[in-house]
């Protein structure tokens, strides 16, 4: 049944970039439940954009895998949420639609890139949303609206109908005001999919008991470095602290590859995003080129009309990356980098069970203040390492600086999302008002 | 470092499509982002690359896929069935 796409109206934050009505509620475990679906995730008739002109007016013939399979536990789809264009940045400021604005300050960024998923939840518009993290994008707004956001285990959600942006790096996850609702949403995604080759067939069940007797919690002092705001380095340090009152044990550990984890992610993901993206060329769905011009001369005017700014920068950049001469320096590189950061993790894993830092170096910025790309980039510094590695991750909230929420950053390893969650619960009921 | 004629080719290689306009400041920030990159070259291999990857694959079956006419409806102004797309020759 196709639903009634209804009008924008009533979204102070700019949250949906399409809202839905009349979608009937099923049975299930999210039975009449309204999630909010990030734009990048195809939605069967209902407009996915990727906050991007350049895919105006597409609706999907398909539903993504996880778009199926909370329709099938009875979820009601209430929209689809405003993004960075393509995933591309860390405030949802890049989007074709106009930034999203942070519920707690609508004068600030929500994070990014799924900042319209955050927001929605974090402004009680719904209770749950499904995201996209490729270097931070889930963890990112969950910090800096205040709520719970989960990025899986690479392979452990299926990305088929997820619109590509890099396909090494990206999972779709959960997000909801509590620990308790992101595992529920979490089981309900994490069903094996064969349409998606990197999937594994390892269901998630979550165990939520809350026990951290004994627990050992690596503290990488690189997350604690430069950059990175004493008054969220203190707010993070005083939540593992509640940690270790309920009888976990720190063990403070180095990742020395953390030094080059952001410029290696970066020539990854533009790489990766120079081949994804080619594939919009004005033939087969969105906006049409005129088919009376050469194709190149064709291609090329759409793709100038219909990408922003940003696309078109990292496009440019992974080209480069990629091209004759600088493949060695750059993409290679990188390749060496991304594998230093998962021994990183393999080494300190050995002692540890779980790493615990900051989410984001800093609280929520304003609307406006990073108009240099590198300082944009540069806020993904602690969230890049678990995608290069494809750990779990969660961001759970613990406390606030001046007003605005700080995240408590959970890492685990590979598939072990039960236990990052369960972390973040015994965090959350000890941390209660 | 890399020049405006630099940039330039590379939008030209990616179909991207760049003002004139604009070359000089796109320029100026891509020099910016790779002089970040070159934290690369401080990189010591531990791992031999690819070591340990084999390629993994499926069976071939034959499986449901998209109708054409759903395939169809998504393009502008198809013709007896096919996509029309612009002149690849010039």
């Amino acid at each position: 049944m196709n639903p009634l796409i209804i009008a924008r109206g009533d979204d102070p934050y700019n949250a949906f970039i399409t809202r839905c009505d009349g979608m009937p509620a099923g049975k299930g475990r999210l039975a009449g439940i309204r999630v909010a679906v990030k734009d990048n995730i195809s939605t069967r008739g209902i407009p996915t954009s990727c906050g991007s002109r350049i895919l105006t007016g597409y609706s999907p013939p398909y539903n993504a895998h996880v778009v199926d399979l909370i329709l099938r536990e009875g979820a009601v789809i209430a929209g689809k949420t405003n993004m960075d264009e393509f995933g591309m940045g860390s405030s949802t400021e890049n989007s074709a639609f106009g930034p999203t604005k942070n519920p707690v300050d609508p004068a600030r960024v929500p994070g990014g890139s799924s900042g319209g998923s955050a927001a929605a939840v974090a402004a009680g518009m719904v209770p749950m949303a499904l995201g996209t993290d490729t270097g931070g994008s889930i963890r990112c707004p969950a910090a800096f609206c205040g709520i719970v956001g989960l990025k899986p285990s690479y392979g452990r959600v299926s990305r088929y109908g997820l619109v590509a942006y890099a396909n090494s790096l990206e999972q779709i996850g959960p997000f909801a005001r509590t620990v308790q609702e992101v595992a529920l949403l979490m089981e309900v995604i994490s069903t094996y999919d064969s349409r998606d080759s990197t999937m594994l067939d390892q269901p998630f069940a979550p165990r939520l008991d809350g026990d951290v007797k004994g627990l050992r919690i690596g503290v990488p002092s690189e997350f604690f470095g430069a950059g990175v705001d004493p008054s969220v380095a203190t707010k993070v340090h005083e939540a593992i602290g509640v940690l270790e009152e309920h009888g976990a044990r720190v063990i403070p550990c180095s990742m020395p590859s953390m030094a080059y984890a952001l410029a290696a992610y970066y020539v990854t993901c533009t790489s990766e995003a120079s081949s994804n993206l080619a594939r919009f060329d004005g033939v087969r769905y969105g906006p049409a080129g005129d088919i009376r011009m050469p194709w190149h001369d064709a291609f090329r005017e759409v793709r100038e009309r219909g990408f922003g700014e940003e696309v078109r920068r990292r496009i440019l950049l992974g080209t480069f990356a990629l091209s004759a001469g600088y493949y060695g320096k750059y993409y290679g590189k990188a390749q060496a980098a991304r594998r230093n950061v998962s021994t990183d993790f393999t080494r300190v894993f050995r002692q540890v069970d779980i790493i615990a830092g900051p989410t984001m170096p800093t609280v929520a910025f304003r609307i406006g203040e990073k108009t240099k790309p590198l300082s944009m980039y540069l806020s993904d510094i602690l969230t890049v390492p678990a995608n290069l590695a494809g750990v779990p991750a969660v961001s759970v909230p613990c406390g606030r600086v001046q007003g605005l929420p700080v995240g408590l950053q959970i890492m685990g390893k590979p598939f072990e999302d039960a236990r990052v969650l369960d972390v973040a619960y015994a965090y959350e009921q000890e941390a209660k008002p | 470092m890399i020049s405006p004629d630099d940039v330039e080719k590379i939008a030209h290689l990616a179909d991207i499509g760049l003002p004139r306009e604009r070359l000089g400041e796109f320029m100026k920030e891509f020099n910016a982002i790779l002089e970040y990159f070159d934290i690369l070259d401080t990189v010591r291999e531990e791992a031999g690359a690819m070591e340990g990857v084999i390629n993994v694959m499926r069976d071939d079956k034959i499986t449901s896929s998209l109708s054409q006419e759903d395939v169809l409806s998504l393009t502008k102004e198809p013709e007896d069935g096919f996509i029309r797309a612009p002149r690849v020759m010039e």
